[in-house]
């Protein structure tokens, strides 16, 4: 019995070590950003989540006690994840990619929420100023 | 058994930071060099859990929890900046 916990420790430590490398080295393999954002998330997911997995095992079979306070780390990761990738996606469209060639049109009468609030080509005597600056100009 | 498969997991996420690093140093833009601060959090909670293994006490997990926290909001922080030229507007 110990000698099969041991074993599913050790399995699920070699499997978090090996998902955190796979995921570091697609950060340097994949050739743009916007897929370099695809690769750390196996290390957050399945890295960190196996090596938290052990960590609950060996503590229940060192302790005797099993808790879930591991779980919180996890949880955590989870939730900041698609924040985090969100936000990097946003820098990097607004730094490095024109908004006018390279991204479609929305649909909508308001243009990408990254650059500015109105699309100019649909609205070309309507720049989207806001209602402050009407004010202001009417001052 | 546990010990040589720590040593394993150990040299992995050590691999993965450097790499990270490099990521760092020459990535060719600003969010790839955020998104390799993002990685090197990870993989530093990777390496307390470990390290907390290891040592058999689990006074790391506290550290690891910070550590998610503080990695999250840095990364947001950077983020925000280069978005909107101020952190907190």
């Amino acid at each position: 019995m110990e000698f099969i916990a041991e074993l599913v420790i050790s399995v699920l430590i070699v499997i978090g070590g090996l998902f955190t490398l796979v995921g570091s080295f697609g950060l340097v393999k994949l050739p743009h950003l916007l897929m370099r954002l695809h690769a750390p998330t196996k290390a957050t997911t399945v890295g960190v989540g196996a090596i938290l997995i052990a960590s609950m095992l060996f503590f229940w079979i060192e302790r005797g006690t099993f808790t879930i306070h591991e779980l919180l780390i996890t949880i955590f990761l989870f939730l900041t994840a698609p924040i985090t990738a969100n936000l990097i996606g946003k820098a990097y469209l607004l730094r490095h990619v024109d908004p006018h060639d390279e991204l479609p049109h929305t649909g909508e009468i308001e243009g990408w929420a990254t650059f500015d609030s109105r699309n100019p080509e649909e609205h070309p005597k309507d720049p989207g100023k806001l209602p402050q600056d009407e004010a202001r100009k009417s001052d | 058994m546990i010990e040589y498969a720590l040593n394993f997991a150990f040299v992995c996420a050590g691999l993965s930071l450097l790499i990270n690093l490099w990521r760092l140093s020459f990535g060719p833009t600003i969010a790839d060099r955020i998104l390799a601060v993002d990685t090197m959090a990870i993989n530093g909670i990777a390496l307390l859990v470990l390290y907390g293994i290891g040592r058999a006490t689990s006074m790391y997990f506290e550290a690891a929890l910070l550590f998610a926290m503080v990695g999250f909001v840095s990364t947001v922080a950077y983020c925000k900046f280069v978005l909107r030229g101020d952190i907190i507007e």
